[in-house]
C-alpha cells in the first residue's frame, strides 16, 4: 500500500469553544497508481485530509504510512516525503515568484540538492510534460495566460519527480478549453509515469470522466468511497451533503422514469450517448480518430469503454 | 435606450517589459453592446478574451482608450460622473476573500451604502433589506469569516444590493464554490433580477449558469463574436468550441445523439428538454 491512513483524526483548536472536528477517524488505503478523486462541499475536511497525506499536518490521533513507514515515527525524513508526495494548492499561481519559468521550476529539485544543471534537466521534463511550450521557458511567469501560469505552476511540483500528485481544484477558474486541457494532461501524466493522481474538484463532470475511485468527504468522515459509477448512484445522498452527480446521471434517471431501457450509471457524454442509441436500436457511431477527438473528450481508458 | 450602451469601445493595457520597453495589448476591440433595462445578461470567453476587462468598464474601474460607456445615459468618462456610475452598477468578483472587509456580516454591508453617504439611520435599514433579499438575515451578527464561499459571496452581492444598484455585474462569481454554493448564488441573483429588476451581467465558465439568461454574449480578442439567446448561441456547437467555450452536458449529448442520426432539434438546454424530445422519438 503506497498510502496509508489508520485511525486519523484532526481537531481544530482543541479543548476551546471553537473546537472543530475537521477529520473523525478516517481509514483510507491509496494503491500506486490509482486516479483518485475527492469531492466533499466548502468546510467538509477534503483540504484538511490532503495536507495530511505529505505531513503538512499532523493528525491528533492515528497513523500515516507512506510506503509502509510511519511519517510521524522518529526520525521520519519528512522533507523527502514532501518531494515523494507533491501537493499542488489551489490557485497554484499565485505561488510564482521568480522572474522567469524555467528558474521558477527549478525551485523544487534545487532544494531538493541537486546541483543547477541536474535541477534544470528536471524542470525542463516537467515543462514539457504538463504540455508548456519551450519558446516561453525564459519570460516571466506574470506574463503568461491563467492556464499557462497553472501549468508552470504544476511543472514546478512535477520537477521534483514524485510518486504521488495531489491537486486541489487544479481548474478552478479556467476556461472550458484550459480545463481540459489541463486534465487531459494530469491523465496523460498518470498513465505515462505511473503517478498517483488525487484530484481534488468541485466539479462532478471532470471526476467522473477522469478518476477511477472517488471519494466522498463530509463532516470529516467518508461516507462513500468506490468507482464514480457507484458513488454517484447514491445522488439523493450527494445532494444532502452540499454535492450532485454529474448532469448526464440525472438525464438517464429521467429517461429511466420514462420507459427507456437505459443505463442510469452512464456517468458520461460518450457512455450516455451509446446507452441511448442502444435503447433506440440505433446503430453506434464509428470510433473517432484520435486526431479528430474534440478536446478533452478523449475516453477514459481502460473503463467505461464505448466497445 | 439601454443601462448599459458600449459605442465602439477599445482598451489598451501598457505592458512594460524587462529592458523597459513598452508593449501595448488590446484587451478590448471594438465593443459594442445595448444592455436592455432588466435583462439577465451572461458573457462567456476563455480566459484572455476580455469578458473581465469590459466589466470593470461598467462600474468605471477602467475607462475606455477609446470609444465610450454609458451607464443609465452617463458617459463613464466624466470624473465628476464617478460615484453616479458605481452606485448604479456594482460589481462582484470572484474570491469571495478578497471583497469582504467588515469584521461583522451587517458592517460589511454597509460599507457601500456608507461611502455612498447615506444617512446612518437610513443604512441600517438597507443593510436589513439587502440581507433579506440574498437570504442571509440569521448571519446579519456573524464573522464573514465564518461563512461558507458560497455564504460570502451571497453577503458580497448584498454589500452591492445595499447601493440600490440597478445594474449588478459578478465576474465568476462562482468559480470557486461548490456545487450547493453555486446553486445559491445562482438563486439569488435571478431573485434580483425577477422580483427587483435589478439588471444583471454575470461572467462565467460554466455553461450550465447560462441557460436560463436572456441573452448570451461571446468574446474572443476582445470583440463580441457571438450573441444570442442561449439556445441560439448553444445550438453553435462547434464554433463555441473553437472559442475555447463548451456547452452543457445534456446540450452536447443532445448534439452527439444528433450527429449519430437522431431526428433531433437544435440547441436543447436542459434536461426535460432532451426527454422530451427523445420520448417524441420513440413513438
Amino acid at each position: 500500500m503506497q498510502l496509508e491512513l489508520k485511525d486519523v483524526s484532526f481537531i481544530y483548536n482543541p479543548g476551546m469553544v471553537y473546537e472543530v472536528k475537521a477529520l473523525e477517524h478516517v481509514n483510507l488505503a491509496i494503491e500506486k497508481g490509482q486516479f483518485i478523486g475527492i469531492i466533499g462541499h466548502t468546510g467538509s475536511g477534503k483540504s484538511t485530509l490532503i495536507q495530511h497525506l505529505n505531513a503538512l499536518m499532523k493528525p491528533t490521533e492515528g497513523q500515516i504510512f507512506y510506503e509502509g513507514e510511519d511519517i510521524w515515527g522518529e526520525k521520519y525524513d519528512q522533507k523527502a516525503l514532501r518531494t515523494q508526495v507533491g501537493l499542488v494548492f489551489q490557485y497554484p499561481e499565485h505561488q510564482l515568484f521568480e522572474t522567469d519559468v524555467i528558474t521558477d521550476v527549478m525551485f523544487g529539485p534545487r532544494n531538493q540538492g541537486l546541483s543547477k544543471d541536474e535541477a534544470k534537466v528536471r524542470a525542463v521534463r516537467a515543462l514539457v510534460q504538463v504540455g508548456f511550450p519551450e519558446q516561453y521557458y525564459n519570460s516571466s511567469p506574470f506574463e503568461l495566460s491563467g492556464g499557462q501560469k497553472r501549468r508552470v505552476a504544476i511543472a514546478g511540483v512535477l520537477a521534483m519527480d514524485p510518486q504521488v500528485l495531489i491537486l486541489d481544484e487544479p481548474t478552478a477558474g479556467l476556461d472550458p478549453a484550459g480545463r481540459d486541457e489541463i486534465l487531459e494532461q494530469i491523465r496523460f501524466l498518470h498513465e505515462e509515469r505511473g503517478i498517483t493522481i488525487i484530484l481534488v474538484s468541485h466539479s462532478m463532470e471532470d471526476v467522473a470522466r477522469y478518476a477511477d475511485r472517488l471519494i466522498v468527504v463530509n463532516d470529516g468522515k467518508i461516507p462513500f468511497d468506490g468507482t464514480p459509477k457507484e458513488v454517484f448512484s447514491h445522488y439523493r445522498e450527494l445532494e444532502a451533503m452540499g454535492l450532485a452527480a454529474p448532469q448526464i446521471t440525472y438525464c438517464m434517471h429521467a429517461l429511466k422514469e420514462r420507459g427507456f431501457d437505459v443505463d442510469v450509471t452512464a456517468d458520461t457524454v460518450e457512455e450516455a450517448r451509446d446507452n441511448i442509441l442502444k435503447a433506440l436500436g440505433k446503430p453506434l457511431p464509428a470510433p473517432e480518430n484520435a486526431d479528430k477527438k474534440p478536446a478533452g473528450k478523449a475516453k477514459k481508458s481502460g473503463r467505461a469503454g464505448r466497445r | 435606450m439601454g443601462i448599459v450602451r458600449a459605442a465602439g469601445l477599445r482598451h489598451d493595457y501598457t505592458k512594460y517589459r524587462e529592458d523597459e520597453s513598452e508593449v501595448k495589448v488590446r484587451a478590448l476591440d471594438g465593443v459594442d453592446l445595448d444592455v436592455k433595462e432588466g435583462d439577465f445578461i451572461a458573457i462567456l470567453g476563455h480566459n484572455g478574451s476580455g469578458k473581465s476587462t469590459l466589466a470593470k468598464h461598467i462600474n468605471a474601474l477602467l475607462l475606455p482608450t477609446e470609444g465610450t460607456i454609458w451607464i443609465d445615459e452617463i458617459d463613464t468618462k466624466g470624473e465628476e460622473n464617478l460615484w453616479k456610475v458605481r452606485q448604479r452598477a456594482g460589481m462582484v468578483f470572484q474570491n469571495p476573500d478578497n471583497q469582504i472587509i467588515g469584521t461583522v456580516v451587517d458592517e460589511d454591508v454597509a460599507f457601500g451604502p456608507e461611502n455612498l453617504g447615506v444617512p446612518t439611520e437610513k443604512i441600517l435599514h438597507r443593510v436589513e433589506e439587502a440581507l433579506t433579499k440574498v437570504g442571509m438575515l440569521k448571519f446579519r451578527d456573524k464573522s464573514p469569516n465564518r461563512l461558507s464561499g458560497g455564504q460570502k459571496q451571497r453577503v458580497a452581492i448584498a454589500g452591492v444590493v445595499a447601493m440600490r444598484p440597478r445594474c449588478i455585474v459578478l465576474d465568476e462569481p462562482t468559480a470557486m464554490l461548490d456545487p450547493t454554493g453555486r446553486k445559491d448564488v445562482l438563486r439569488t441573483v435571478h431573485e434580483l433580477n425577477e422580483k427587483e429588476g435589478v439588471t444583471v451581467i454575470l461572467i462565467t465558465h460554466y455553461m450550465e449558469e447560462v441557460v436560463d439568461a436572456d441573452r448570451v454574449f461571446v468574446m474572443d480578442k476582445g470583440k463580441i463574436v457571438m450573441e444570442g439567446t442561449p439556445r441560439e448561441v448553444f445550438s453553435r456547437v462547434e464554433e463555441l468550441k473553437s472559442h475555447r467555450m463548451d456547452v452543457p452536458q445534456v446540450t452536447e449529448l443532445a448534439w452527439e445523439l444528433k450527429k449519430a442520426g437522431l431526428a433531433l432539434p437544435d440547441g436543447i438546454l436542459t434536461t426535460e428538454e432532451l426527454v422530451e424530445a427523445l420520448a417524441a422519438l420513440k413513438h
